[in-house]
C-alpha cells in the first residue's frame, strides 16, 4: 500500500515539474486620470480643492462668530430633536465642519493631483553589516572603561543593590488595593429585630401602611450613631411588596416567613447586582432593568425569565410590639451576584 | 293695629320685637333647612344614578353588572373614585380592544360623566377619592430635591430616569411622564393602574407625592443645555445613532478613500 502511495507521490513530481509555472504577470498598465491629462480638468480639481478649504475656513469664522454673537440663553427647535441650546448646537457643528472639510480637501487633492504612479520599493535586509556591530561593541567597551566600572567595584555594588532594592516598592503598592474583602460580601446589616425603613426618607413602616399591590424600597436601620456606608447601600436594599395572602405559592419552611402577605426581597440581582426595582402588580412579577431577568413574587422569587440562576434571597419579616415590621433574621444566604469564595 | 302701635315706645317693645324676629328665623330654618338637604341627597343620588345608567351601558359587560368583575376584568369595589377618574379620564377605559395594556387615547365620557361614574363606583365601597385643587398645589407643597430623590427611588426603574418611560415584560410599557396632568399622577400613584404598583399615603405620603410631581414638572419645563437628548432614553438611542450613523459615515468615508479617481 505505502509503496504505490510514495510511487504516486512520486510521478506526481516528475509531471509537475513537466509544466510550466505561470509567468510574473508584472502590473496592470497604468490608468492616467483626467487630470493627469487634460490641464483644464487639473484646473478644475485644484479649484475644488481650494473651494473645500475655503469652506473649511468660512466655517471656523462661523465658529468664532456664533460663539461671539449667539446668546447662551438663547434655545432653538428642532423637530425631531426637541428645543436645544442654539450656541452649543451652532459651536458643534461650525467645528466638525471646518475639521471635516480640510480632511476632505486633503483626501481630493491627493486623489485628483497627486502623482498616483505605483512605485515599487524592496525591502532592505533587517540584519546590519559586520562592521555596525563591531563598531556598537567597541563603543559599549569604550564607555565601560573609562567609567571604571571594572575598577570601582563600590560604585558598581551599591548601584546594583539599590536598583535590586527598588524592584520591592510595586508590592507594596499592589499591597495597598486590599484588604481582602473577607466575609463582607456574605453579610448584610439585617438581623433579627432590625425595623425595615423606607429608602431615601428612613420612616418606619407598619403593615397597614402598605396595601395590597403596592411595594416599597426599604433599607435597615441602623442604631444609632452609624450610618450606611456605601457599601452597604449595595448590599442591604430590600423591596416590599404586598399581595393577598391567598396569592402565595411558597415553600412549606417560608410560609412563616411572609406577614400578612407581606414579602420582602434582596432587591440585589442574583445575575449581576443590579437593583431589581420594576414590580408589575398584575402579574406579581420582579423584573430586572439590566439584563431582563424576571422573578415570580408568589413562589418566593423563583426565576422565570432570564440570566439570573438563583432566586432573589428573601428576608423573614414579622412585626414588633409596636406594630413596625422588622426582619425576623438576617439574610440565609449571601446576596447579590455569584462570587468566587461563595459559600452556597 | 293702632292699639299695638301706641306701645311702640314701651320701654318692652324694643325686646319684644327683638324676640319675636329671633322666633321667626329660628322656625324659618327649621322649617326650609331639612327640605335643602333633602334636595341635595336628591341631587347626588341622582349623580349616583347616571353613573350607574353610564356605567350599565358602558362597563357592565366586562366589569359585571354590579361591578363586581369577572375573567377579563377586575372588580372595581374599592377602587374609589380616583381610580375610575385615572381611567376613564384618560381614555384608557373603556378599552379599545384586548391588547397587554390599556393606552391612553381620547376619552370617551365627558368629564360630567366621568365624573358620575366615579361618584358610582365610589358609592359602592371605599376607596381612594379624587384629590381636589388645593391637595394639588405642588408648586407651593412640593419640594423639588426630595421629589428627585424619591422618584429616583421609587419610580425610576420603570419611567426612566428623566420621566421618559421605558418597557417592561411582554409588551407592556410604563409610559412617559412628560406633559401628564397633576391630577393624573397624582391618582396613578394613589391607586397604582394596571402593573403600576400602588404608592399609598402612609408608605409615600401626599407632601412627598406633590414633591415628585413638582421634580418631574421641573424636567419638563427643562431645556435641552446642548447638542441633542435623542429622547433621553440612555444608551438605546446613542447606540442606535452610534452605530448606524456614526459607523455609516465612517464606512461611507473609507469606501470614498479607497476608490480610484477618475
Amino acid at each position: 500500500m505505502s509503496d504505490t502511495h510514495s510511487g504516486h507521490e512520486s510521478s506526481g513530481h516528475q509531471s509537475s515539474t513537466a509544466l510550466s509555472p505561470l509567468a510574473d504577470p508584472g502590473l496592470p498598465p497604468h490608468v492616467y486620470r483626467r487630470a493627469d491629462t487634460e490641464p483644464r480638468a487639473a484646473k478644475k480639481a485644484e479649484r475644488q480643492v481650494a473651494i473645500l478649504f475655503a469652506l473649511s475656513a468660512v466655517s471656523t469664522v462661523a465658529f468664532v462668530a456664533s460663539f461671539v454673537g449667539i446668546e447662551k440663553d438663547a434655545f432653538i427647535f428642532i423637530p425631531l430633536f426637541g428645543s436645544t441650546q442654539a450656541q452649543q448646537l451652532a459651536l458643534g457643528m461650525t467645528l466638525a465642519l471646518s475639521l471635516f472639510l480640510i480632511g476632505a480637501g486633503a483626501v481630493h487633492w491627493a486623489k485628483t493631483l497627486m502623482p498616483d504612479h505605483e512605485v515599487i520599493q524592496d525591502r532592505h535586509e533587517l540584519r546590519s553589516s559586520d562592521e555596525d556591530r563591531q563598531g556598537v561593541i567597541e563603543v559599549f567597551r569604550e564607555g565601560a572603561e573609562a567609567a571604571g566600572l571594572g575598577r570601582r567595584s563600590l560604585i558598581k555594588r551599591t548601584l546594583l543593590g539599590s536598583m535590586g532594592l527598588v524592584t520591592l516598592t510595586p508590592i507594596l503598592l499592589l499591597r495597598d488595593l486590599g484588604p481582602l474583602p473577607g466575609k463582607q460580601l456574605e453579610t448584610t446589616n439585617w438581623e433579627a429585630g432590625r425595623r425595615l425603613v423606607t429608602d431615601p426618607d428612613g420612616k418606619p413602616l407598619k403593615a397597614s401602611d402598605i396595601q395590597v399591590g403596592a411595594v416599597a424600597h426599604i433599607l435597615p436601620e441602623m442604631p444609632e450613631g452609624s450610618e450606611l456606608t456605601l457599601n452597604d447601600m449595595v448590599k442591604d436594599p430590600v423591596i416590599l411588596v404586598r399581595l393577598r395572602p391567598e396569592d402565595f405559592n411558597l415553600p412549606a419552611d417560608r410560609k412563616d416567613w411572609v406577614h400578612e402577605g407581606i414579602i420582602a426581597f434582596s432587591k440585589i440581582c442574583s445575575h449581576m447586582g443590579c437593583a431589581v426595582g420594576l414590580y408589575e402588580q398584575q402579574t406579581h412579577h420582579l423584573l430586572c432593568p439590566c439584563h431582563q431577568s424576571t422573578f415570580d413574587v408568589e413562589t418566593g422569587a423563583q426565576v422565570i425569565f432570564g440570566p439570573a440562576a438563583r432566586p432573589l434571597p428573601q428576608l423573614a419579616i414579622t412585626v414588633d410590639s409596636e406594630g413596625y415590621l422588622i426582619a425576623k433574621q438576617g439574610f440565609t444566604e449571601p446576596v447579590g451576584p455569584s462570587f468566587w469564595e461563595r459559600s452556597s | 293695629m293702632k292699639k299695638i302701635l301706641r306701645h311702640r315706645r314701651h320701654p318692652i317693645a324694643h325686646f319684644l320685637v327683638l324676640g319675636i324676629a329671633l322666633l321667626a328665623i329660628g322656625f324659618g330654618y327649621t322649617l326650609l333647612s331639612p327640605s335643602n338637604a333633602a334636595v341635595a341627597t336628591n341631587a347626588r343620588s341622582q349623580v349616583v344614578e347616571e353613573g350607574r345608567q353610564i356605567f350599565l351601558k358602558g362597563c357592565s359587560s366586562c366589569h359585571g353588572i354590579n361591578a363586581e368583575g369577572a375573567s377579563d376584568a377586575p372588580t372595581l369595589l374599592g377602587v374609589g373614585a380616583a381610580s375610575v377618574d385615572f381611567q376613564v379620564g384618560t381614555g384608557r377605559m373603556p378599552l379599545a380592544n384586548t391588547g397587554v395594556q390599556a393606552m391612553r387615547k381620547k376619552p370617551v365620557y365627558n368629564a360630567e360623566e366621568t365624573a358620575a361614574l366615579a361618584a358610582y363606583v365610589a358609592s359602592l365601597s371605599t376607596g381612594p377619592a379624587i384629590p381636589n385643587a388645593a391637595q394639588l398645589n405642588y408648586e407651593r407643597d412640593g419640594n423639588i430635591a426630595e421629589g428627585g430623590e424619591l422618584f429616583r427611588t421609587n419610580c425610576a426603574m420603570c419611567h426612566n430616569y428623566a420621566g421618559q418611560g421605558g418597557a417592561l415584560t411582554q409588551g407592556k410599557y410604563a409610559p412617559s411622564l412628560m406633559g401628564v396632568e397633576v391630577k393624573t399622577m397624582y391618582e396613578a400613584m394613589l391607586t397604582g393602574p394596571q402593573s403600576m404598583p400602588v404608592f399609598g399615603d402612609r408608605a409615600i405620603t401626599p407632601q412627598q407625592k406633590l414633591s415628585m410631581i413638582k421634580f418631574l414638572k421641573g424636567i419638563e419645563a427643562e431645556k435641552g443645555q446642548g447638542g441633542f437628548s435623542l429622547g433621553k432614553v440612555g444608551p438605546v438611542t446613542e447606540g442606535l445613532v452610534a452605530w448606524v450613523l456614526g459607523l455609516g459615515l465612517l464606512i461611507g468615508v473609507s469606501v470614498w478613500l479607497g476608490a480610484k479617481s477618475k
